[in-house]
Protein backbone atom coordinates (compact mmCIF):
# COMPACT_ATOMS: atom_id res chain seq x y z
CA UNK A 1 0.00 0.00 0.00
CA UNK A 2 3.40 2.68 1.13
CA UNK A 3 4.38 1.63 -2.52
CA UNK A 4 1.11 2.12 -4.09
CA UNK A 5 1.09 5.72 -2.57
CA UNK A 6 4.60 6.83 -2.66
CA UNK A 7 5.63 5.38 -6.25
CA UNK A 8 2.89 3.81 -8.61
CA UNK A 9 -0.13 6.43 -7.98
CA UNK A 10 2.44 9.63 -8.27
CA UNK A 11 3.83 8.28 -11.39
CA UNK A 12 0.30 7.12 -12.66
CA UNK A 13 -1.42 10.92 -11.92
CA UNK A 14 1.92 12.44 -13.90
CA UNK A 15 1.56 10.30 -16.98
CA UNK A 16 -2.03 10.99 -17.16
CA UNK A 17 -1.33 14.35 -16.42
CA UNK A 18 1.02 14.51 -19.51
CA UNK A 19 -0.71 12.46 -21.75
CA UNK A 20 -3.90 14.76 -21.25
CA UNK A 21 -2.32 18.08 -21.88
CA UNK A 22 -0.79 16.69 -25.25
CA UNK A 23 -3.81 15.78 -25.92
CA UNK A 24 -5.56 18.98 -25.50
CA UNK A 25 -2.85 20.73 -27.76
CA UNK A 26 -4.31 18.83 -30.53
CA UNK A 27 -8.12 17.25 -29.70
CA UNK A 28 -9.86 20.54 -29.18
CA UNK A 29 -12.88 18.24 -27.26
CA UNK A 30 -9.98 17.47 -24.32
CA UNK A 31 -9.59 21.08 -23.33
CA UNK A 32 -11.88 21.00 -20.71
CA UNK A 33 -9.73 18.11 -19.47
CA UNK A 34 -6.75 20.28 -19.59
CA UNK A 35 -8.32 23.34 -17.50
CA UNK A 36 -9.43 20.75 -15.19
CA UNK A 37 -6.00 19.45 -14.64
CA UNK A 38 -4.76 23.34 -14.34
CA UNK A 39 -7.35 24.25 -11.72
CA UNK A 40 -6.40 21.21 -9.69
CA UNK A 41 -2.60 22.19 -10.32
CA UNK A 42 -3.60 25.96 -8.58
CA UNK A 43 -5.56 24.38 -6.05
CA UNK A 44 -2.45 22.04 -5.06
CA UNK A 45 -0.24 25.12 -5.52
CA UNK A 46 -2.32 26.92 -2.40
CA UNK A 47 -2.97 24.18 -0.14
CA UNK A 48 1.00 23.70 -0.55
CA UNK A 49 1.63 27.64 0.03
CA UNK A 50 0.12 26.91 3.73
CA UNK A 51 2.57 24.32 3.95
CA UNK A 52 4.96 26.36 3.11
CA UNK A 53 3.59 30.07 5.61
CA UNK A 54 3.99 26.80 8.00
CA UNK A 55 7.41 25.87 7.57
CA UNK A 56 9.13 29.29 6.89
CA UNK A 57 7.41 30.04 10.54
CA UNK A 58 8.26 27.04 12.08
CA UNK A 59 12.34 26.93 10.52
CA UNK A 60 12.76 30.70 11.89
CA UNK A 61 11.09 30.39 15.02
CA UNK A 62 13.25 27.08 15.53
CA UNK A 63 16.35 29.43 14.95
CA UNK A 64 15.12 32.17 17.46
CA UNK A 65 14.39 29.60 20.35
CA UNK A 66 17.28 28.06 19.97
CA UNK A 67 19.23 30.97 19.42
CA UNK A 68 21.32 29.22 16.58
CA UNK A 69 23.74 31.19 14.45
CA UNK A 70 22.31 33.98 12.00
CA UNK A 71 19.04 33.60 14.72
CA UNK A 72 18.90 37.64 14.42
CA UNK A 73 18.45 37.46 10.33
CA UNK A 74 15.94 34.81 11.43
CA UNK A 75 13.86 37.50 14.19
CA UNK A 76 14.04 40.12 11.14
CA UNK A 77 12.37 37.68 8.93
CA UNK A 78 9.65 36.27 11.50
CA UNK A 79 8.90 39.89 12.31
CA UNK A 80 8.14 41.10 8.41
CA UNK A 81 6.11 37.84 7.94
CA UNK A 82 4.06 37.95 11.01
CA UNK A 83 3.34 42.15 10.89
CA UNK A 84 2.55 41.79 6.87
CA UNK A 85 0.58 38.78 7.41
CA UNK A 86 -1.23 40.61 10.65
CA UNK A 87 -1.79 44.09 8.61
CA UNK A 88 -3.11 42.50 5.30
CA UNK A 89 -5.34 40.01 7.05
CA UNK A 90 -6.61 42.94 9.29
CA UNK A 91 -6.63 45.22 6.38
CA UNK A 92 -4.86 47.83 8.67
CA UNK A 93 -5.66 51.18 7.33
CA UNK A 94 -8.31 50.52 4.29
CA UNK A 95 -10.30 52.97 3.39
CA UNK A 96 -14.31 51.59 3.38
CA UNK A 97 -15.35 50.70 -0.21
CA UNK A 98 -17.44 53.62 -1.76
CA UNK A 99 -20.56 50.88 -2.55
CA UNK A 100 -20.39 49.99 0.88
CA UNK A 101 -18.99 53.16 3.39
CA UNK A 102 -20.66 51.96 6.40
CA UNK A 103 -18.85 48.51 6.20
CA UNK A 104 -15.27 48.51 7.54
CA UNK A 105 -13.20 45.65 6.11
CA UNK A 106 -15.23 46.52 2.57
CA UNK A 107 -12.09 48.01 1.02
CA UNK A 108 -9.31 46.52 -0.67
CA UNK A 109 -6.61 44.91 1.02
CA UNK A 110 -4.42 46.57 -1.69
CA UNK A 111 -6.22 50.23 -1.44
CA UNK A 112 -3.57 53.01 -1.72
CA UNK A 113 -2.56 54.34 1.55
CA UNK A 114 -3.05 51.07 3.36
CA UNK A 115 -0.52 49.99 5.68
CA UNK A 116 0.21 46.56 3.23
CA UNK A 117 0.29 49.45 0.30
CA UNK A 118 2.85 51.11 2.60
CA UNK A 119 4.96 47.95 3.30
CA UNK A 120 5.01 47.21 -0.36
CA UNK A 121 5.47 50.24 -1.73
CA UNK A 122 8.31 51.67 0.67
CA UNK A 123 9.49 48.88 1.68
CA UNK A 124 9.54 45.71 -0.37
CA UNK A 125 9.97 47.80 -4.17
CA UNK A 126 13.18 49.78 -3.01
CA UNK A 127 14.49 46.25 -1.59
CA UNK A 128 13.84 44.30 -4.42
CA UNK A 129 15.41 47.39 -6.24
CA UNK A 130 18.20 47.28 -4.50
CA UNK A 131 18.60 43.61 -5.16
CA UNK A 132 18.00 44.33 -9.17
CA UNK A 133 20.40 47.23 -8.99
CA UNK A 134 23.26 44.24 -7.63
CA UNK A 135 23.59 42.63 -11.05
CA UNK A 136 25.21 45.60 -12.35
CA UNK A 137 28.00 45.31 -10.33
CA UNK A 138 28.04 41.59 -10.96
CA UNK A 139 27.69 41.83 -14.54
CA UNK A 140 30.71 43.52 -14.67
CA UNK A 141 33.12 41.50 -12.47
CA UNK A 142 31.80 38.57 -14.70
CA UNK A 143 32.59 40.51 -17.65
CA UNK A 144 36.05 41.11 -16.61
CA UNK A 145 36.66 37.10 -15.89
CA UNK A 146 35.02 35.69 -19.37
CA UNK A 147 36.34 38.60 -21.50
CA UNK A 148 40.09 37.80 -20.16
CA UNK A 149 42.61 36.98 -23.39
CA UNK A 150 43.97 33.72 -22.28
CA UNK A 151 43.03 31.72 -25.58
CA UNK A 152 42.08 32.14 -28.68
CA UNK A 153 37.80 31.62 -27.97
CA UNK A 154 38.63 34.31 -25.40
CA UNK A 155 39.87 36.59 -28.04
CA UNK A 156 37.37 36.04 -30.31
CA UNK A 157 34.41 36.73 -27.86
CA UNK A 158 36.74 39.48 -26.40
CA UNK A 159 36.56 41.27 -29.74
CA UNK A 160 32.83 40.40 -30.19
CA UNK A 161 32.01 41.94 -27.01
CA UNK A 162 34.01 45.50 -27.76
CA UNK A 163 32.26 45.90 -30.69
CA UNK A 164 28.67 45.17 -29.50
CA UNK A 165 29.39 47.16 -26.16
CA UNK A 166 30.09 49.79 -28.59
CA UNK A 167 27.09 49.06 -31.07
CA UNK A 168 24.89 49.63 -28.25
CA UNK A 169 25.92 52.82 -26.95
CA UNK A 170 26.11 56.30 -28.58
CA UNK A 171 30.10 56.18 -28.63
CA UNK A 172 29.78 53.41 -31.13
CA UNK A 173 27.28 55.44 -34.08
CA UNK A 174 30.12 58.66 -32.98
CA UNK A 175 32.81 56.73 -33.84
CA UNK A 176 31.47 55.60 -36.75
CA UNK A 177 29.12 58.00 -37.99
CA UNK A 178 31.72 58.79 -41.24
CA UNK A 179 30.69 55.66 -42.89
CA UNK A 180 28.59 56.14 -45.95
CA UNK A 181 24.81 54.95 -45.72
CA UNK A 182 25.61 52.45 -48.20
CA UNK A 183 28.33 50.58 -46.45
CA UNK A 184 25.86 50.93 -42.92
CA UNK A 185 27.00 47.64 -42.36
CA UNK A 186 30.16 48.19 -42.05
CA UNK A 187 29.61 50.51 -38.39
CA UNK A 188 29.60 49.94 -34.77
CA UNK A 189 25.78 49.47 -34.95
CA UNK A 190 25.12 47.56 -38.36
CA UNK A 191 27.63 45.48 -37.50
CA UNK A 192 25.95 44.32 -34.23
CA UNK A 193 22.86 44.34 -35.14
CA UNK A 194 22.85 43.17 -38.73
CA UNK A 195 25.73 40.60 -38.38
CA UNK A 196 26.37 39.42 -34.76
CA UNK A 197 23.02 39.36 -33.28
CA UNK A 198 20.96 38.52 -36.22
CA UNK A 199 23.17 36.21 -37.69
CA UNK A 200 25.58 34.16 -34.82
CA UNK A 201 23.73 34.96 -31.85
CA UNK A 202 20.04 34.10 -33.68
CA UNK A 203 22.05 30.76 -35.24
CA UNK A 204 23.21 30.05 -31.83
CA UNK A 205 20.36 30.23 -29.92
CA UNK A 206 18.33 28.81 -32.01
CA UNK A 207 20.42 25.67 -31.91
CA UNK A 208 20.54 25.55 -28.28
CA UNK A 209 16.09 26.39 -28.24
CA UNK A 210 16.04 22.91 -30.92
CA UNK A 211 18.04 21.11 -28.45
CA UNK A 212 15.98 22.33 -25.34
CA UNK A 213 12.74 21.36 -27.55
CA UNK A 214 13.99 17.52 -28.08
CA UNK A 215 15.27 17.47 -24.53
CA UNK A 216 11.48 18.81 -23.37
CA UNK A 217 10.08 16.17 -25.56
CA UNK A 218 12.61 13.37 -24.23
CA UNK A 219 12.34 13.71 -20.59
CA UNK A 220 8.34 14.49 -20.65
CA UNK A 221 8.28 11.21 -22.48
CA UNK A 222 10.44 9.39 -20.10
CA UNK A 223 8.44 10.93 -16.99
CA UNK A 224 4.73 9.86 -18.71
CA UNK A 225 6.29 6.34 -19.43
CA UNK A 226 7.23 6.18 -15.69
CA UNK A 227 10.48 5.27 -17.06
CA UNK A 228 12.44 8.35 -14.91
CA UNK A 229 10.61 8.46 -11.30
CA UNK A 230 13.82 10.19 -9.77
CA UNK A 231 11.86 13.02 -8.91
CA UNK A 232 9.73 11.20 -6.42
CA UNK A 233 12.68 9.71 -5.08
CA UNK A 234 12.02 5.91 -6.32
CA UNK A 235 14.93 5.75 -9.04
CA UNK A 236 16.73 2.53 -7.83
CA UNK B 1 -13.55 -0.01 -5.75
CA UNK B 2 -16.07 -0.05 -9.13
CA UNK B 3 -18.22 3.49 -7.40
CA UNK B 4 -14.40 4.63 -6.94
CA UNK B 5 -13.69 4.55 -10.30
CA UNK B 6 -16.60 5.52 -11.80
CA UNK B 7 -16.93 9.02 -10.07
CA UNK B 8 -13.28 9.61 -11.50
CA UNK B 9 -14.61 8.76 -14.86
CA UNK B 10 -17.58 10.87 -14.43
CA UNK B 11 -15.28 13.75 -13.23
CA UNK B 12 -13.23 13.69 -16.10
CA UNK B 13 -15.82 13.02 -19.04
CA UNK B 14 -18.52 15.18 -17.38
CA UNK B 15 -16.38 18.68 -18.52
CA UNK B 16 -15.54 16.98 -22.19
CA UNK B 17 -18.96 15.77 -22.58
CA UNK B 18 -20.19 19.09 -21.99
CA UNK B 19 -17.90 20.69 -24.24
CA UNK B 20 -18.72 18.45 -26.94
CA UNK B 21 -22.60 19.19 -26.77
CA UNK B 22 -21.94 22.94 -26.05
CA UNK B 23 -19.67 22.75 -29.62
CA UNK B 24 -22.00 20.06 -31.51
CA UNK B 25 -22.26 21.91 -34.66
CA UNK B 26 -18.65 21.57 -35.41
CA UNK B 27 -18.86 18.30 -34.97
CA UNK B 28 -15.53 17.18 -37.32
CA UNK B 29 -13.68 19.59 -35.98
CA UNK B 30 -13.87 18.67 -32.01
CA UNK B 31 -11.88 15.90 -32.54
CA UNK B 32 -8.97 16.79 -34.37
CA UNK B 33 -7.62 20.26 -34.68
CA UNK B 34 -6.48 19.72 -38.43
CA UNK B 35 -4.25 22.88 -38.84
CA UNK B 36 -2.16 21.17 -36.07
CA UNK B 37 -1.40 17.83 -38.35
CA UNK B 38 1.93 18.55 -39.31
CA UNK B 39 2.94 19.11 -35.66
CA UNK B 40 1.55 16.13 -34.36
CA UNK B 41 3.07 14.47 -37.12
CA UNK B 42 6.33 15.81 -36.10
CA UNK B 43 5.47 14.79 -32.85
CA UNK B 44 4.88 11.26 -33.33
CA UNK B 45 7.81 10.81 -34.92
CA UNK B 46 10.22 12.47 -32.77
CA UNK B 47 8.62 10.39 -29.21
CA UNK B 48 8.50 7.33 -32.14
CA UNK B 49 11.78 7.30 -32.42
CA UNK B 50 12.49 7.65 -28.60
CA UNK B 51 10.00 4.97 -27.74
CA UNK B 52 11.56 2.81 -30.40
CA UNK B 53 15.44 3.72 -29.18
CA UNK B 54 14.34 3.06 -25.52
CA UNK B 55 13.06 -0.61 -26.14
CA UNK B 56 15.71 -1.15 -28.62
CA UNK B 57 18.08 -0.41 -25.40
CA UNK B 58 15.90 -2.70 -23.52
CA UNK B 59 16.67 -5.37 -25.44
CA UNK B 60 20.25 -5.06 -25.33
CA UNK B 61 21.24 -2.60 -27.92
CA UNK B 62 24.63 -0.68 -26.93
CA UNK B 63 24.18 3.40 -27.01
CA UNK B 64 26.92 5.56 -26.48
CA UNK B 65 26.64 8.85 -25.06
CA UNK B 66 29.33 11.61 -25.45
CA UNK B 67 30.68 12.38 -21.76
CA UNK B 68 29.29 15.32 -20.34
CA UNK B 69 31.86 17.55 -18.66
CA UNK B 70 29.15 18.74 -16.06
CA UNK B 71 27.85 15.88 -14.62
CA UNK B 72 31.02 14.07 -14.38
CA UNK B 73 31.93 17.21 -11.68
CA UNK B 74 28.62 16.18 -9.24
CA UNK B 75 31.02 13.66 -7.33
CA UNK B 76 34.03 15.63 -6.97
CA UNK B 77 32.07 18.80 -6.40
CA UNK B 78 30.55 16.24 -3.36
CA UNK B 79 33.65 15.08 -2.56
CA UNK B 80 35.28 18.69 -2.62
CA UNK B 81 32.63 19.45 0.47
CA UNK B 82 33.27 16.18 2.16
CA UNK B 83 36.60 17.06 2.09
CA UNK B 84 36.65 20.70 2.96
CA UNK B 85 33.68 19.48 5.97
CA UNK B 86 31.73 22.57 4.06
CA UNK B 87 27.90 22.17 2.91
CA UNK B 88 26.65 21.71 -0.56
CA UNK B 89 23.74 24.27 -1.59
CA UNK B 90 21.36 22.86 -4.17
CA UNK B 91 19.08 25.65 -5.86
CA UNK B 92 16.37 23.99 -8.40
CA UNK B 93 15.08 27.28 -9.93
CA UNK B 94 12.81 30.04 -8.85
CA UNK B 95 9.75 28.14 -10.84
CA UNK B 96 7.19 25.53 -9.31
CA UNK B 97 6.73 21.93 -10.34
CA UNK B 98 4.92 22.75 -14.06
CA UNK B 99 8.11 24.01 -15.05
CA UNK B 100 10.07 20.87 -16.72
CA UNK B 101 13.22 22.62 -16.06
CA UNK B 102 12.32 22.61 -12.31
CA UNK B 103 11.35 18.65 -12.47
CA UNK B 104 15.02 18.31 -14.25
CA UNK B 105 16.64 20.23 -11.54
CA UNK B 106 15.04 17.62 -8.70
CA UNK B 107 15.64 14.65 -10.78
CA UNK B 108 19.21 15.74 -10.79
CA UNK B 109 18.85 16.57 -6.70
CA UNK B 110 18.06 12.92 -5.98
CA UNK B 111 21.90 11.86 -7.78
CA UNK B 112 23.67 15.07 -5.84
CA UNK B 113 21.04 13.56 -2.95
CA UNK B 114 22.51 10.15 -2.90
CA UNK B 115 26.03 10.97 -3.21
CA UNK B 116 25.90 13.45 -0.14
CA UNK B 117 24.28 11.12 1.50
CA UNK B 118 26.98 8.16 1.05
CA UNK B 119 29.67 11.10 1.79
CA UNK B 120 27.82 11.96 4.82
CA UNK B 121 27.99 15.65 3.58
CA UNK B 122 25.40 18.32 4.58
CA UNK B 123 22.54 19.28 1.76
CA UNK B 124 21.02 22.28 2.02
CA UNK B 125 18.05 22.98 -0.31
CA UNK B 126 16.25 26.66 -0.29
CA UNK B 127 13.31 26.93 -2.04
CA UNK B 128 10.97 29.54 -3.69
CA UNK B 129 7.59 27.35 -4.56
CA UNK B 130 6.24 24.92 -1.40
CA UNK B 131 5.41 22.44 -3.91
CA UNK B 132 8.83 22.17 -4.55
CA UNK B 133 9.78 21.81 -1.24
CA UNK B 134 7.27 19.05 -0.72
CA UNK B 135 8.67 17.15 -3.90
CA UNK B 136 12.17 18.01 -3.18
CA UNK B 137 11.95 16.53 0.40
CA UNK B 138 9.96 13.34 -0.90
CA UNK B 139 13.27 13.21 -3.84
CA UNK B 140 15.66 13.69 -1.20
CA UNK B 141 14.25 11.25 1.53
CA UNK B 142 14.07 8.72 -1.22
CA UNK B 143 17.62 9.21 -2.27
CA UNK B 144 19.15 8.77 1.35
CA UNK B 145 16.82 5.50 2.00
CA UNK B 146 18.73 4.42 -1.95
CA UNK B 147 22.29 5.27 -0.52
CA UNK B 148 21.20 3.35 2.73
CA UNK B 149 21.38 5.96 5.11
CA UNK B 150 17.71 6.89 5.80
CA UNK B 151 18.73 8.57 9.32
CA UNK B 152 21.13 10.88 7.47
CA UNK B 153 18.23 12.82 5.79
CA UNK B 154 17.20 15.68 7.67
CA UNK B 155 14.29 17.00 5.95
CA UNK B 156 14.79 20.93 7.67
CA UNK B 157 17.55 21.38 5.43
CA UNK B 158 14.75 21.59 2.38
CA UNK B 159 13.00 24.35 3.15
CA UNK B 160 10.37 27.43 1.59
CA UNK B 161 12.06 30.88 2.01
CA UNK B 162 9.69 33.13 -0.52
CA UNK B 163 8.06 33.14 -3.48
CA UNK B 164 9.57 36.32 -3.89
CA UNK B 165 12.08 36.33 -6.75
CA UNK B 166 14.56 38.91 -5.02
CA UNK B 167 13.81 37.94 -1.39
CA UNK B 168 15.00 34.27 -2.41
CA UNK B 169 17.82 35.90 -3.67
CA UNK B 170 18.46 37.50 -0.92
CA UNK B 171 18.22 34.71 1.70
CA UNK B 172 19.97 32.44 -0.52
CA UNK B 173 23.14 34.88 -1.32
CA UNK B 174 23.07 36.37 2.09
CA UNK B 175 23.18 31.53 3.55
CA UNK B 176 26.17 31.52 0.54
CA UNK B 177 28.09 34.74 2.11
CA UNK B 178 27.57 33.10 5.73
CA UNK B 179 28.22 29.77 5.23
CA UNK B 180 30.62 28.89 2.25
CA UNK B 181 29.18 26.50 0.99
CA UNK B 182 32.05 24.37 -0.87
CA UNK B 183 29.83 23.47 -4.03
CA UNK B 184 27.13 25.22 -5.57
CA UNK B 185 24.54 23.50 -7.91
CA UNK B 186 22.02 25.76 -9.79
CA UNK B 187 19.75 23.43 -11.84
CA UNK B 188 16.45 24.38 -13.07
CA UNK B 189 14.42 27.59 -14.23
CA UNK B 190 16.59 30.63 -13.79
CA UNK B 191 15.63 34.59 -14.67
CA UNK B 192 17.65 37.92 -13.84
CA UNK B 193 19.05 36.21 -10.54
CA UNK B 194 21.08 33.50 -12.24
CA UNK B 195 24.51 36.05 -12.16
CA UNK B 196 23.42 37.22 -8.20
CA UNK B 197 23.45 33.09 -7.26
CA UNK B 198 26.61 32.67 -9.92
CA UNK B 199 28.83 35.48 -8.82
CA UNK B 200 28.08 35.05 -4.91
CA UNK B 201 29.45 31.85 -5.67
CA UNK B 202 32.31 32.55 -7.25
CA UNK B 203 33.25 35.19 -4.55
CA UNK B 204 32.60 32.29 -1.97
CA UNK B 205 35.02 30.11 -4.08
CA UNK B 206 32.44 27.48 -4.32
CA UNK B 207 32.67 25.06 -7.19
CA UNK B 208 29.64 25.53 -8.74
CA UNK B 209 27.46 23.68 -11.31
CA UNK B 210 24.47 25.21 -13.21
CA UNK B 211 22.28 24.00 -15.82
CA UNK B 212 18.86 25.60 -17.13
CA UNK B 213 16.79 25.65 -20.42
CA UNK B 214 16.88 29.75 -20.56
CA UNK B 215 19.15 30.79 -23.57
CA UNK B 216 19.26 34.12 -22.11
CA UNK B 217 20.31 33.42 -18.44
CA UNK B 218 23.47 30.72 -19.63
CA UNK B 219 25.78 33.12 -20.63
CA UNK B 220 25.97 34.20 -17.07
CA UNK B 221 25.99 30.82 -15.65
CA UNK B 222 28.97 30.33 -18.57
CA UNK B 223 30.82 32.87 -17.32
CA UNK B 224 30.63 32.57 -13.65
CA UNK B 225 30.19 28.81 -13.02
CA UNK B 226 32.67 26.06 -13.77
CA UNK B 227 30.76 23.48 -15.61
CA UNK B 228 27.44 24.81 -17.17
CA UNK B 229 24.97 22.39 -18.71
CA UNK B 230 23.32 23.80 -21.49
CA UNK B 231 19.78 23.35 -22.75
CA UNK B 232 19.19 20.01 -23.38
CA UNK B 233 22.27 18.06 -21.42
CA UNK B 234 19.85 19.67 -18.25
CA UNK B 235 17.18 16.99 -19.57
CA UNK B 236 19.66 14.16 -20.30
CA UNK B 237 21.13 14.95 -16.97
CA UNK B 238 19.01 12.34 -14.84
CA UNK B 239 19.31 9.46 -17.79
CA UNK B 240 23.08 10.26 -18.15
CA UNK B 241 23.54 10.10 -14.12
CA UNK B 242 20.88 7.01 -14.20
CA UNK B 243 22.76 4.74 -16.46
CA UNK B 244 19.97 2.51 -17.38
CA UNK B 245 19.98 1.34 -21.34
CA UNK B 246 16.39 2.63 -21.55
CA UNK B 247 16.74 5.94 -20.48
CA UNK B 248 20.03 6.35 -22.18
CA UNK B 249 18.04 4.91 -25.16
CA UNK B 250 15.43 8.42 -24.81
CA UNK B 251 19.00 10.23 -25.71
CA UNK B 252 19.33 8.30 -29.06
CA UNK B 253 16.01 9.28 -29.70
CA UNK B 254 16.85 12.76 -29.37
CA UNK B 255 19.11 12.23 -31.98
CA UNK B 256 17.02 11.12 -34.75
CA UNK B 257 14.95 14.43 -33.65
CA UNK B 258 18.07 16.56 -34.48
CA UNK B 259 18.29 14.70 -37.82
CA UNK B 260 15.29 15.19 -38.53
CA UNK B 261 15.31 19.51 -37.65
CA UNK B 262 18.58 19.05 -39.75
CA UNK B 263 16.63 17.72 -42.76
CA UNK B 264 14.26 20.32 -41.97
CA UNK B 265 16.40 23.57 -41.67
CA UNK B 266 18.43 22.24 -45.12
CA UNK B 267 14.61 22.41 -47.15
CA UNK B 268 13.80 25.51 -45.71
CA UNK B 269 16.87 27.44 -46.60
CA UNK B 270 17.02 25.90 -50.31
CA UNK B 271 13.33 26.75 -50.93
CA UNK B 272 14.26 30.55 -48.80
CA UNK B 273 17.10 30.36 -51.49
CA UNK B 274 15.74 29.27 -54.38
CA UNK B 275 12.38 31.41 -53.58
CA UNK B 276 14.39 34.99 -53.09
CA UNK B 277 16.45 34.05 -56.44
CA UNK B 278 13.13 33.88 -58.40
CA UNK B 279 10.68 36.64 -56.85
CA UNK B 280 8.30 35.65 -60.21
CA UNK B 281 8.12 31.86 -59.24
CA UNK B 282 4.74 31.83 -57.83
CA UNK B 283 5.31 27.78 -57.00
CA UNK B 284 7.93 28.10 -55.28
CA UNK B 285 6.82 31.41 -53.62
CA UNK B 286 3.97 29.36 -52.38
CA UNK B 287 5.86 26.32 -51.13
CA UNK B 288 8.26 28.26 -49.26
CA UNK B 289 4.68 29.78 -47.61
CA UNK B 290 3.25 26.94 -46.87
CA UNK B 291 6.52 25.20 -45.39
CA UNK B 292 7.17 28.27 -43.18
CA UNK B 293 3.67 28.54 -41.53
CA UNK B 294 1.97 25.40 -42.05
CA UNK B 295 4.38 22.59 -41.99
CA UNK B 296 6.88 24.34 -38.95
CA UNK B 297 3.52 26.55 -37.92
CA UNK B 298 1.67 25.71 -34.56
CA UNK B 299 -1.59 26.21 -36.79
CA UNK B 300 -2.35 29.12 -34.59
Amino acid sequence: MRSLLRNTLPAVIAGVAGVVMIGAFFVPVAKPLQQLAEVWFTILAAMAFLIGGTNLFLHHAKKVAQLQAGWGFSAVTLTAFVGTVVVGLLKWGVPPAEKYPNVAWSGSYQEEGSVLWWLYEYVMNPVIATMFSLLAFYVASAAYRAFRAKNTEAILLLGTAFIVLLGRTYAGTLLTSWVPDAYGALTFPGMTDSVIMAVFTTAGQRAIMIGIALGIAAISLRIILGLDRSYLGVDE
Amino acid sequence: MATLAAVIASLLLAPTLAYAAENAPDAAALWFDWSRAWFAAILVLVCGAVIVCTEMAKHGWSTYVRPIAGLAAIDDAVGRATEMGRPILFVPGIMDLDQIETVAGLTVLAHVGEKAAQYDTALEVPTARSLVMTAAREGLQGAYLAAGRPEGFNEERVYYVTDDQFGYVAYTCGWMAREKPAACFYLGKFFAESLLFAETGNSIGAIQLAGTAEPAQLPFFVAACDYTLIGEELFAASAYLSGEPQQLGTLKGQDFGKLLAGGLLVIGCVLATLSAMSPGNETLRRSFSYFTHVILGKGE
